[in-house]
């Protein structure tokens, strides 16, 4: 008997052990999810075929956004921004089984929110440390709740550092890394990237960037145990500790500021005079330059890479399959464009992308050349954010709704 | 009626039995954390304390909802941020609990319009959230309302009535209804809106430079180099000293001296390209001189797609070095101090190298308005120039086919 009882708790602790770790794992922290490169090798089970039965819910946004959905266990999280002047900004949390509202929490704009029309105030993709939401908008307001809506701080990063925005919007989402927020703030006039403490939000480190308008994230490389958070500007690619700020390379023959790049390990496949891949060491050498192919240019979407492919989607919307040990396109495949939003997978390796238009397309790479994309489903809406992914589900958002498609 | 009606009944009861002491217990409890929401600063500075404050603040019942709107008086974005959250979070926890929201202390606090603008603004959305029909039946009172969001709602309504009457044949009612929703708007859509209906529908003339209080009359002189944008931190000459009589050297050496310029657009448009031809690489200054009725707080309010500074009396009031990423009305509004009398400007427009065709413009507007948006104009406003009578060609041919065939 006593030792059934020994049996079933060491059971549950085991059982609480894995349960807690595959339940982090299933978390989608931040945009473009793992390393903010669009594929999540532990998120198992999306779905292969979209339609109305794949529908779980549907809930109404209370104003736009193309931030992507956060996803912390069995909450949701989005960000939206409203009224005349997009100056009413929102973080909205959901009830991942149900899509039921939890809590809401709103607050005025203190900086700049004029935008061009096709993007909007709430253009950055929160992020979370697991316990903790962090939100930043165009208009450089800073926000950090934790899961239930309590609010931690906030900056308003206009007001410390006035220049600071961009009349067409701001879109750089936020990366989380060794206990620092990072965000780029970047433009043409007062354009900087600063390390934010997550308890309270003052600056670990702020350093000046390229005066230049640039829309990228930053995304994180893993160089042996070290973490290095790669900041892409049109100079290049700027890698730093992200605790100090301390620079560790620096690649500097430009790069995109639309498209962001996608890190695997310490590799890095930058929108770089087309595509260049890099290897980074943290010894202060230059990059590697791994190999460089002008002819697999992103468009808008930023690329990806599965396994031992890097993938991309071009302006026309054609996405190419590349090996990544060497550039060598593998095959080409029409999909339905244009494409604001990035392509994101999970461990099946099928790829999620949506259209502008709202088709959303999953594309099986293991398909015949002229079959890749093996499933549609039309939102019917404008859809410029890139979908996040969960165990079973995968979740996409528009100026005016939020979707669950999956279990 | 709903349960707000209700609750307004009781709430007069429970206010006229409410002790003053257990008032000033509460406000003692609040202060302090309230207090600690004013303390946030630049930089995260306070934020680790507004949010023990924060979390012990929203534990507070609804009767917490009216001190916290009152606090946000004299405070700045980032206070009136955590305390709106707070007093939000608190509205949403006594709600989704079926308690009663105070609505009678929220109406009141509303009808005040000395209260902060932001707060009054948050007093009417939870009201709205409340009850839809009470929070409708305030609108139509709002329509002088300092604050524009509540404006903005009374201007939609007769927005509304005035099309009804232009589409019923009701001339005259609609143009009294549309001339009020003119003098009340303030938001920048609504005017074009109303501004449309009267002039083509009812055939009106409306000054929109005056309404707006956009500044028509400059004095121009340009080109001065800037080349590689060098120029947005090179101070030329009429940084130094304004004097319409001198010439000075401007780029490539060519003698440059102030202008006349007056604009006739709607929306105040200073167009460095109509006496100087479409340049590239170059800085123009614009001057005026405004003439105030007394010392007062104003915002200069710019809307400017090509890097900029500005100077009032003299003195730097903020520059941004940003090129062609866009423009609109009020694009960056600038609160300054105006001296009574004679008050100077100087707007500095630079245009840089970029040769696509939506970086051509070399312009600015600028216009001079309190706080709300409403106009505020100088003494010795010159009158808005008329708009040139443009006579197309096709038109002209027409014209004269007709003639022929009479």
């Amino acid at each position: 008997m006593r030792g059934i009882k020994n049996f079933n708790i060491a059971s549950l602790v085991v059982f609480a052990f894995v349960f807690s770790v595959s339940s982090a794992k299933a978390d989608w922290l931040n945009f473009r999810g793992p390393q903010g490169s669009g594929y999540a090798e532990n998120i198992a089970n999306t779905p292969a075929e979209l339609g109305e039965a794949q529908v779980a819910w549907k809930a109404p946004l209370p104003g736009r956004g193309l931030g992507s959905a956060i996803i912390v266990g069995e909450k949701v999280f989005v960000t939206a921004a409203s009224g005349p002047d997009q100056n009413q900004l929102h973080i909205l949390c959901f009830n991942a089984g149900d899509g039921a509202p939890m809590w809401e929490r709103r607050f005025w704009a203190t900086g700049r929110t004029m935008t061009n029309n096709k993007t909007c105030v709430a253009a950055p993709t929160p992020a979370s440390d697991g316990e903790r939401i962090y939100a930043l908008y165009s208009s450089n307001d800073l926000i950090c709740v934790d899961l239930n809506g309590n609010l931690k701080w906030m900056r308003g990063l206009t007001l410390d550092y006035p220049n600071a925005s961009n009349s067409l919007g701001m879109a750089s989402s936020l990366i989380i890394s060794e206990n620092t927020l990072i965000a780029q703030i970047e433009n043409d006039s007062e354009s900087f990237a600063a390390g934010f403490d997550l308890t309270d939000g003052t600056n670990k480190w702020k350093m000046d960037r390229p005066k230049a308008a640039n829309w990228t994230s930053p995304t994180l490389l893993k160089i042996g145990d070290q973490e290095v958070v790669a900041l892409q500007s049109s100079k290049g690619i700027l890698g730093l500790l992200p605790a100090t700020g301390s620079s560790v390379f620096n690649y500097e023959k430009g790069a995109a500021t639309i498209p962001s790049g996608a890190a695997a390990g310490d590799k890095l496949y930058t929108p770089s005079n087309g595509l260049t891949a890099i290897s980074a060491t943290t010894d202060g050498s230059a990059p590697v330059e791994l190999w460089n192919e002008s002819a697999q240019r992103p468009g808008t979407a930023s690329p990806i890479v599965i396994g031992e492919n890097v993938y991309t989607i071009n302006g026309a919307g054609v996405l190419s399959c590349a090996d990544r040990q060497t550039g060598e396109r593998l095959w080409r495949s029409r999909l339905t464009g244009p494409f604001s939003a990035s392509p994101v997978a999970g461990a099946n390796g099928l790829i999620y992308v949506v259209s502008e238009t709202g088709v959303v397309q999953v594309i099986d790479p293991s398909s015949a050349e002229d079959k890749k994309v093996t499933s549609e489903y039309e939102l019917s809406e404008t859809i410029l954010g890139t979908p996040s992914l969960s165990d079973g589900a995968i979740y996409v958002r528009s100026d005016k709704h939020l979707w669950k498609l999956g279990k | 009626m709903k349960r707000i009606r209700i609750f307004i009944a009781f709430s007069l009861l429970a206010c006229i039995s409410l002790s003053m002491n257990s008032v000033r217990g509460e406000n003692a409890t609040l202060n302090p954390l309230l207090t600690a929401l004013k303390q946030v600063g630049p930089e995260g500075e306070g934020n680790a304390e507004a949010a023990v404050a924060w979390k012990a603040l929203t534990k507070h019942g609804g009767e917490a909802i009216v001190p916290i709107l009152e606090a946000m008086s004299g405070t700045g974005p980032l206070t009136r941020n955590w305390m709106r959250s707070a007093a939000e979070a608190i509205f949403a926890r006594e709600t989704q609990s079926e308690s009663a929201v105070d609505a009678v202390a929220l109406i009141e606090f509303f009808n005040d319009r000395e209260h902060d603008m932001k707060a009054r603004d948050l007093a009417y959305d939870l009201l709205n959230r409340a009850d839809t029909d009470e929070a409708a039946s305030l609108i139509p009172a709002m329509l002088d309302d300092p604050s524009p969001v509540l404006r903005r709602l009374a201007v939609a309504q007769l927005i509304a009535q005035g099309e009804s009457e232009l589409k019923d044949g009701k001339i005259d009612a609609s143009l009294a209804t549309l001339n009020n929703a003119l003098s009340a708007a303030r938001d920048i859509k609504q005017i074009d809106e109303i501004a449309k209906l009267l002039r083509k529908d009812l055939e009106q003339t409306i000054d929109l430079p005056k309404h707006f209080g956009f500044l028509s009359h400059w004095h121009l002189i340009a080109p001065f180099d800037n080349t590689e944008r060098k120029g947005f931190d090179t101070a030329y000459p009429p940084e130094k000293e304004i004097n319409f009589e001198t010439a000075y050297d401007g780029k490539g050496s060519k003698k440059v001296k102030w202008q006349e310029y007056a604009t006739a657009d709607d929306y105040g448009m200073v167009d460095f390209n109509t006496p100087f031809s479409p340049l590239k690489e170059v800085i123009g200054y614009a001057y005026t001189e405004y003439n105030s009725e007394e010392a007062r707080d104003v915002e200069i309010r710019l809307g400017c797609k090509n890097a900029w500074k500005i100077w009032l009396n003299g003195e730097l009031v903020f520059g941004r070095d940003e090129y062609h990423r866009g423009a609109r009305i009020d694009q960056y509004i600038l609160p300054v101090k105006l001296k009574k009398g004679k008050n100077t400007l100087l707007v500095k427009a630079c245009q840089n190298e970029q040769e696509q065709t939506w970086t051509v413009e070399w312009q600015f507007q600028l216009r001079l308005c309190d706080s709300t948006g409403t106009a505020i104009l100088a003494t010795d406003r010159k009158p808005t120039p008329k708009p040139e009578v443009k006579t197309r060609r096709r038109g002209a041919e027409k014209e004269s086919e007709e003639k022929a065939k009479e």
